[in-house]
């Protein structure tokens, strides 16, 4: 019971922390100024989630169990993360509709997780909905925008969504850890908020002269959860965590 | 007795507080921006409760160094500092002298209670150099996660609006 909260914990920090190192990345690169300080203001808002969790995550643990050591220290395999958040951030259009798809994912399961019955984990989510809900609202802006745009643009956000699609399958499917603390009501039943998400997906990408993908038959990518990752993650990590692993115990 | 000399010591320390700034604003004080929430005094050892602004606002922990320095210099020795996320900080605990100080410092305060139910867009954002409300959105995130950017159609100078959190 106390390792599924501490799994189902980290599973919450490493998708903030991953998603957070992946916008970071556009930190200086953003198309321009006003885009490249929204998208790390995003970034700051998502490490900083993750580090509560992190920091709840270690306390469950003994003293030797840290929060830079739990964010710096693991390997991929230990990483419970959603493949989307680690996947490659790809052109501005791929990186906006990743960050569309997992913020309003985002929001909807903090708007359950509130209700925790777990006192640190409902404040974390308390805190962080309001966060989300600028992301989602920045991020649905931008998929308007890309979709409804210009030729290019359109042909751009289209490829995207073929591309983060078949990682959102993930989402709505629980790990063991997980479904094991829905009965005392700790952890959120994602299967029960797919059709919000759904909605609230669906309307953006219409007014985005987008279509849903309906089709049944996509390949939904499963495996971050559990620790099955892409190549991708052990890449992003070699670069995240170089620094505590070159100098360990490094602070400042 | 006794609990009239610890609320002596208790006041003291609020009063302290008044003077410890935000570091990215430093025009507020941590009593402005309502982030202290508590104060409580235990066996000669003072408690700070504050709540943090944003989940990954950089100066909470010069914020907590500035508490402890404050109190340190005032003969506090045993000093702790507890960060309490829930409830989750809102602008609505902004002090009204705070609001007032931050628009003669060129941020416009945030506009009414509800944090969701107006769209930024919709926002009537009163410019704090010339005071026209015709002003547009140029990004909603600004110089730091609390601000969203704004430019004034009249004098056209940009401004930083304080968003309802």
């Amino acid at each position: 019971m106390e390792n599924n909260l501490f799994n189902y914990t980290l599973h919450l920090a490493d998708n903030s922390l991953t998603m957070g190192h992946r916008l970071s990345e556009w930190t200086g690169h953003g198309p321009m100024l006003e885009q490249d300080i929204a998208i790390s203001n995003i970034a700051l808002d998502l490490i900083g989630q993750s580090r509560n969790f992190y920091q709840y995550a270690a306390a469950l643990k003994d003293d030797s169990v840290t929060e830079d050591l739990l964010a710096y220290l693991r390997d991929a395999r230990e990483f419970k993360n959603l493949l989307i958040t680690e996947i490659p951030n790809g052109d501005w259009a791929k990186t906006i509709m990743k960050l569309f798809l997992f913020s309003t994912y985002q929001f909807c399961f903090y708007q359950k997780l509130i209700d925790s019955s777990d006192k640190q984990l409902a404040a974390i989510a308390e805190k962080s909905l309001k966060e989300v809900t600028y992301h989602v609202r920045w991020s649905s802006e931008w998929v308007i925008r890309l979709g409804d745009g210009t030729e290019e643009s359109n042909k751009r956000i289209k490829l995207a969504m073929e591309e983060v699609w078949p990682f959102t399958g993930e989402m709505f499917q629980p790990a063991e850890y997980e479904s094991l603390l829905i009965n005392n009501r700790i952890s959120v039943d994602v299967s029960e908020i797919k059709n919000d998400w759904m909605g609230r997906v669906k309307s953006v990408l219409e007014e985005a002269t987008l279509s849903y993908p309906e089709d049944k038959n996509t390949w939904m990518q499963t495996g971050g959860k559990n620790g099955i990752h892409t190549e991708h993650l052990g890449y992003l990590l070699a670069e995240m965590q170089f620094l505590q692993r070159a100098y360990p115990g490094c602070e400042w | 007795m006794e609990e009239t000399k610890q609320n002596v010591t208790i006041n003291k320390a609020w009063k302290l507080m008044e003077d410890v700034y935000d570091p990215e604003i430093p025009v507020l004080s941590i009593i402005d921006l309502g982030i202290v929430r508590d104060i409580q005094l235990s066996n000669d050892a003072i408690e700070i409760f504050i709540t943090p602004t944003y989940s990954g606002c950089p100066v909470m922990d010069v914020i907590s160094m500035n508490i402890r320095i404050a109190l340190t210099e005032n003969g506090f020795k045993k000093i702790k500092i507890t960060q309490q996320l829930s409830p989750a900080w809102t602008t609505d605990w902004m002090i009204e002298n705070g609001k007032e100080k931050l628009k003669a410092y060129g941020i416009t305060p945030p506009i009414g209670k509800s944090f969701d139910k107006k769209y930024l867009e919709e926002l009537k954002v009163e410019c704090p150099h010339c005071h026209s409300l015709n002003t547009k959105l140029i990004s909603q995130f600004g110089s730091t996660a609390c601000k969203a950017l704004y430019q004034c159609n009249d004098c056209l100078e940009p401004f930083d609006y304080f968003k309802c959190h």
